[in-house]
């Protein structure tokens, strides 16, 4: 309703949702756009659940309401499938092909949940997976997932391919941009074929 | 200009560097610690910047800086206002010369606290300036503000960004970075301005007050408590709050923004009164409303007094439509109600694997099965997974809540759990306590040597500066046995055998024993480059008796009947120690 792009980025700690906040953030700043976001930050990110929402073009607040997200990345199946209904109708999901099961499950015993059957609760709307660690390492280091991840949601974000990519290599470490040059490229080429 | 995308914190500290900040102290604290983390990484410093022991020396350094004419920069999170809140209350009286800016971070919802108390009533309470942003580029354009004001009124200024300003990012507007600075520090020495004796202390309490309604009206000249009248109806909305209403505002309401306290009476009275309905909005406490109730007269007001909307928690804009449309300035909420998936495993946050802590509260654990576990504010606080955290209050409490639970006349063993930062910023007086009043308990400084939870912020007893600068280290041993401990061990956290037997020593002998359990942080040590060989579970071996996986480092994984180990380890070697069948072993040992 106030005409910006929602994106939730979802993850563990760790995993790298801040950078890829931080990438779309400078992609809209070379466009000239605004850009809003929040992100959980402190003892949350201890291996726990993280969230990262971005709204392209927002003027307002940076909380993204569920039900109204255009596009939701997540780089765990299991997080994606905790967060899908923040997905609007319509609205797609880029999921990397991982699943790292919490702790608890083998804490507390608890049966999880099969790669199929998550991959089965996210059809209700747009679904691409990618294999982000193969892509990742095929790409020259596993570290670069999180770069393949937004390299696949490009197809889908509305911001040029070129800006984002200018945006990875100002915001990757010096040596390690020809990398994630590489990641992000591969993980488009890997959304677009979805 | 120049035009970043920053983080909420990153935006407020630039702000700092804009208004030429000369003194810069704090205690970390979630959300607010990014703000010295930042200005301590700038390569260029032309200000005195301290991490203090706790909040209460923090601001007792920025004060006295700003007597001294300098501009001064105090943060810490909410619960930090309370450790400060004695100077706070009479720095008010004494005023400052160089602007003060007191920075309290809010956490509405607790995502990283132990309550959801709200600044603003602290300003009220001690009578000074509150500001309160609604979004990251007004916190950014607020702060020179906030040195202005201080200046302009000689009182100090609280600052009040939320969780959802210091963690929220936006594209800012920046200003240039002052290059007037830095001033330099000149007391003025004035006993009846400094010396708060009581024939002093009556005057300048006297004095605060008059300063009040030139403040209110100032406030409303700066443009940060502004509105618009459009209707009949109005919402009065401040901090995020604010901002969230302006997503979903309907034509003809109007609209007043509340950005800073106290809040003009007249000039709120005089909106008020032009509408039939006013509806506040405000995260926490009523602050706004039982201003906006006592100038309404006949108005309707709605808020949190009649139920419209919750004291408790975090706004969102679902939760702002929802409001909106209970008393009637919606007809429904555009955010139709979305059922998250049921029954999926939790992913809380969970100590490291390679953390130290968990080897110790196995240990504490084993020895003093039916122990007491009183814990304290820090990574560790996480040792409830683990049940070896029985209570947390507040920083430092964990010594004196065993040494009170001691003396109450319970009989089971009480074993203490405190960090090494939390044992320095208010833990130390506990201890004197309890050896002073012959507690009987065991306490066990968890000593990473560095404020992890925060960000690893360094402290006194990891002999660097928030500068970066070399400083003795405090020694946490002569610390306990000065305090008249006489029963104080020093000990590997790694090593279980070892940890085990101290317990036991301790659990033999009466008083207070006191045990530092010591290993590098793990996130500390990969980035310091420390490489220790993973270790894996020879399959052969491994019974399944479960024994490593109820340990609950996330390196451990159980399928089929055998545990295995994930890549997240990191070579602590303590599940190895505690493997019944010897399963564990160094990976390419076999």
């Amino acid at each position: 309703m106030t005409g910006s792009y929602d994106i939730l980025i979802v993850g563990i700690g760790g995993q790298g949702t801040i950078l890829a906040s931080n990438i779309l953030g400078e992609a809209c700043l070379i466009e000239g756009r605004h850009i809003k976001g929040a992100e959980t930050h402190g003892m949350a990110q201890r291996g726990g659940s993280v969230e990262s929402h971005i709204r392209i073009d927002g003027l307002y607040g940076p909380l993204i309401p569920p039900g109204q997200a255009d596009l939701l990345v997540s780089f765990d199946l299991l997080e994606a499938v905790r967060y899908s209904h923040y997905l609007k109708n319509g609205g797609t999901a880029v999921v990397s092909r991982s699943l790292v099961l919490p702790t608890s499950v083998f804490t507390q015993k608890l049966t999880p949940p099969t790669e199929a059957e998550l991959i089965a609760a996210l059809k209700k709307n747009g679904l691409c997976i990618i294999d982000a660690d193969r892509i990742a390492t095929e790409a020259g280091s596993p570290l670069s997932q999180n770069v393949v991840m937004l390299g696949a949601a490009s197809r889908w974000i509305p911001l040029r391919s070129e800006s984002l990519l200018e945006a990875v290599k100002r915001l990757v470490p010096k040596k390690t941009i020809e990398i994630n040059a590489k990641a992000f490229e591969m993980g488009r080429d890997a959304g677009g074929k979805n | 200009m120049e035009r970043k995308y920053l983080l909420g914190n990153e935006a407020i500290a630039h702000a700092c560097l804009e208004a030429g900040v000369d003194f810069v102290s704090g205690y970390p604290g979630t959300p607010s610690s990014e703000v010295i983390d930042t200005l301590r990484a700038q390569p260029e410093r032309p200000y005195y910047l301290e991490w203090s022991v706790n909040e209460k020396v923090a601001l007792e350094n920025a004060l006295a800086a700003a007597w001294c004419g300098v501009r001064a920069i105090c943060t810490m999170k909410h619960v930090g206002l309370n450790v400060a809140a004695d100077p706070l209350m009479t720095s008010a009286y004494t005023g400052v010369t160089g602007g003060l800016v007191i920075l309290s971070a809010d956490d509405p919802f607790a995502h990283s606290s132990q309550n959801e108390q709200d600044t603003r009533c602290y300003a009220h309470f001690a009578r000074v300036p509150c500001l309160d942003p609604a979004g990251v580029q007004e916190a950014h354009d607020m702060i020179p503000a906030a040195f202005g004001l201080s200046e302009e009124f000689g009182l100090p200024v609280i600052f009040r960004p939320t969780t959802r300003i210091c963690h929220s990012k936006g594209d800012v507007e920046l200003g240039p970075v002052a290059t007037t600075g830095p001033r330099k520090g000149d007391f003025h020495k004035d006993p009846r301005q400094y010396v708060v004796i009581p024939a002093h202390t009556r005057i300048l309490h006297k004095k605060l007050n008059e300063k009040q309604p030139a403040i209110r009206k100032r406030l409303v000249e700066m443009g940060f408590n502004r509105c618009e009248i459009r209707g009949k109806t109005a919402i009065v909305a401040s901090g995020i709050g604010a901002t969230y209403v302006q997503e979903l505002l309907p034509e003809g309401v109007s609209f007043m923004k509340i950005g800073a306290y106290p809040i003009d009476e007249e000039w709120l009275g005089e909106f008020v009164r032009k509408h039939e309905k006013v509806l506040v909005i405000e995260e926490l406490a009523p602050e706004v409303e039982e201003t906006v109730r006592q100038v309404a007269g006949t108005v309707a007001v709605f808020g949190k007094k009649n139920g419209f909307a919750p004291y408790e928690g975090e706004l969102s804009p679902q939760a702002v439509a929802a409001i909106m449309a209970k008393a009637g300035f919606l007809k429904t909420s555009p955010f139709a109600p979305q059922e998250p998936v049921q029954n999926l495993p939790v992913r809380p946050p969970i100590l490291c694997a390679g953390c130290l802590h968990r080897g110790t509260f196995y240990a504490i654990k084993k020895v003093f099965r039916d122990g007491i576990y009183p814990s304290d504010i820090g990574c560790y606080t996480l040792g409830l997974q683990l049940g070896v955290v029985d209570t947390t209050i507040c920083m430092g409490a964990s010594i004196t809540v065993a040494s009170g639970i001691s003396h109450s006349g319970e009989i089971r063993d009480v074993v203490c759990t405190i960090g090494d930062s939390t044992f320095l910023h208010s833990g130390v007086q506990g201890l004197m306590n309890a050896v002073y009043n012959d507690a009987n308990m065991t306490v066990v400084i968890v000593d990473n040597r560095i404020t992890a939870m925060t960000g690893h912020q360094p402290n006194p007893n990891t002999g660097i500066t928030a500068c970066g600068v070399e400083t003795p280290a405090v020694s946490l041993d002569a610390v306990c046995r000065a305090c008249g401990a006489t029963f104080v061990e020093t000990v590997d956290s790694y090593d279980i055998t070892g940890m085990v037997n101290v317990l036991s020593e301790a659990k033999k002998r009466k008083g207070v024993k006191v045990i530092i359990a010591k290993q590098m942080c793990v996130i500390s040590a990969r980035r310091a480059g420390v490489k220790r060989g993973r270790y894996t579970v020879d399959p052969d071996i491994c019974t399944g008796c479960g024994t490593c996986v109820r340990f609950g480092c996330p390196a451990i994984e159980f399928a089929d009947e055998k545990a295995s180990i994930n890549e997240l380890c990191s070579g602590c070697a303590v599940c190895a120690q505690l493997c019944p069948a010897g399963a564990i072993i160094r990976e390419g040992k076999k």
